[in-house]
């Protein structure tokens, strides 16, 4: 069903929490230039672009235009696709469908936001109902903070598990130049006494039960670009491409009150997609390294869940046991995910990105230590939408 | 319009605000929304629309089914008493985008099963305590005394 295609070049900005030095346009360039580089191509090497950010959030409408010298999109193709928080996984989905058309052989994806810039609760809020939604909306820790509410009631979950995937997200970005926290007094520390000091310091605030300061991620300035490429050039261009086995996304509701906050039925939806097209039976045996966009800690157990990697309510065991960590079974977030780097146009790209590198073996310092063949991304949105995309070494058949 | 001036050793970086903006937007309700704010504005009585596929009642009721693709036009009656769904209390401050002021610190905010429907009402609960203010907690509707047509003629849910 259409051409075989592959990333074959990925470059990313450090995530800073303020880039006063850059407006946006120069901030994407700087991607741009990166992911060209990393390649070894140049803009006149690529057909057709698809960019995205969270649309709103620094009140620029029209991102493919305005930014169009800094995206090199001048007199190219190109596309603007906004979606949230999976902005990031939906332009690389784009991007891949742009390709695989078999009409554009190399396309490039961009990601980027300049939260400093941002009104990001006024921005967020934008995107929900104003007639029934709005009025009372508490903004996205609320959001996250109902989720948690109920899966700790389901499965008796606690502060300590949430902090455990807070410590080894935190820990998995000390390897990562590019991860916006770096979290340097966490080195040497035992993951044991880590969650100890999160769940006890007072500096440490609740913002809404069970839901602290550690628990969230950041506000990041940053920018993302991945390439993609058809099957005709791909091995041309990168020695081990990450071909594209499989991409889904699904959405849902259309009011926030009508989510099923036990189970997230579209991020299941898209995942079962996923691993029927790619063959997949045994999703934590078969997958060797997963990029998850999870924007709080609690996500880092119930969304294992949602996925398929483990039992509705066994999420807080696969973190316990080690299974998610670098020297796991399924290490998760090599780069320290979205709670150490969140600039939410290019972070779901991110995961794309750093799913590609693994695959390529080009993590450098994050790089999983085993024969990575399958490697897993994905993409969420506040309003409980996914996007899930799988990448392999194998050029699928 | 201000201009904020930050100092580096090589060069002054500069931002521009865009300074006080006011959106004035009027939302179409629809014929469904309508039927709704009017019920509750009235006659302080909450209803939804009937899936004929699924059966499903929605509340805010709406036209179309989105799971189904199916139009509604069956009204029922919702209760204004409920189950707590999912909850949070927010425990720092929140300034409303839409209306410039600080919610409470802490305030608390569910998504209530309300009795008859099978989708949630999102709304404020006049509780912040963690021990009865729960998964599972009953809530019954605060109207307002002067209601305007809007979600918020409900002032806020009360535990039982």
């Amino acid at each position: 069903m259409g051409k075989k295609v592959a990333v074959v070049g990925f470059g990313q900005t450090k995530g800073r929490s303020s880039r006063k030095d850059v407006n946006g346009v120069e901030l994407i360039n700087e991607a741009v230039v990166a992911a060209l580089a990393d390649a070894e191509l140049t803009i006149d090497d690529i057909d057709a672009i698809v960019i995205g950010n969270m649309d709103h959030f620094e009140g620029i409408n029209y991102v493919d235009s305005w930014s169009v010298e800094g995206s090199g999109g001048v007199m190219k193709p190109i596309f603007k696709v906004t979606t949230g928080g999976t902005t990031g996984t939906t332009v690389a989905m784009c991007a891949y469908y742009h390709v695989a058309s078999g009409m554009f052989d190399r396309v490039l994806a961009i990601g980027w936001e300049k939260n400093s810039e941002s009104d990001t609760t006024g921005a967020i809020i934008t995107a929900f109902d104003p007639v029934w939604e709005r009025p009372n909306l508490g903004g996205a820790i609320a959001g996250l903070a109902l989720e948690a509410s109920k899966y700790m009631t389901n499965y008796g979950v606690t502060e300590r598990d949430g902090a455990r995937v807070a410590v080894r997200e935190r820990l998995h970005a000390l390897n990562n130049p590019y991860a916006h926290l770096h979290q340097e007094w966490m080195k040497g520390l035992a993951v044991d006494q880590l969650v100890d000091l999160l769940v006890t310091s007072e500096q440490n605030q609740v913002l809404a039960f069970p839901l602290r300061m550690s628990d969230m991620c950041p506000r990041t300035d940053g920018s993302a670009a991945v390439i993609f490429a058809s099957e005709d050039v791909a091995e041309k261009i990168a020695p081990v491409p990450a071909w594209v086995h499989a991409t889904a996304n699904r959405h849902n509701f259309s009011l926030a009150g009508d989510v099923d906050m036990d189970r997230n039925t579209t991020m299941a939806a898209a995942s079962k997609a996923v691993f029927e097209k790619a063959g997949i039976k045994e999703p934590l045996k078969e997958i060797d390294v997963c990029e998850l966009y999870m924007p709080y800690s609690y996500a880092g157990l119930k969304w294992m869940e949602d996925f398929g990697f483990c039992a509705y309510g066994e999420g807080p065991k696969l973190l316990w046991d080690g299974v998610t960590d670098m020297d796991g079974e399924l290490p998760v977030n090599p780069s320290g995910g979205v709670m150490s780097s969140n600039a939410i146009g290019a972070t779901a790209l991110i995961r794309v990105g750093e799913a590609a590198i693994q695959v390529m073996g080009k993590a450098g310092t994050r790089q999983v230590q085993r024969d990575v063949n399958l490697a897993f991304a994905t993409g969420f949105g506040g309003c409980y939408w996914a996007d899930v995309m799988l990448l392999g070494k194998k050029k699928p058949a | 319009m201000e201009k904020n001036v930050q100092k580096t050793d090589e060069q002054e970086l500069l931002t521009v605000s865009s300074g006080e903006m006011f959106q004035p937007y009027d939302w179409s309700v629809g014929k469904f929304g309508s039927k709704f704010l009017h019920e509750l504005k009235e006659n302080k009585r909450l209803i939804g629309s009937k899936c004929p596929k699924c059966n499903r009642v929605f509340i805010p009721p709406r036209k179309v089914c989105g799971q189904c693709f199916a139009a509604m036009d069956e009204f029922v009656p919702v209760s204004d008493e409920g189950e707590v769904y999912v909850c949070a209390i927010i425990q720092f401050g929140f300034v409303d985008p839409e209306t410039g002021k600080q919610r409470p610190v802490p305030y608390g905010y569910a998504f209530i099963k309300l009795d008859g429907a099978d989708t949630c009402l999102t709304h404020f609960v006049d509780s912040v305590d963690p021990e009865k203010f729960k998964v599972g907690a009953r809530v019954k509707a605060v109207f307002e005394d002067e209601r305007r047509g809007n979600l918020m003629d409900i002032k806020h849910f009360e535990l039982l």
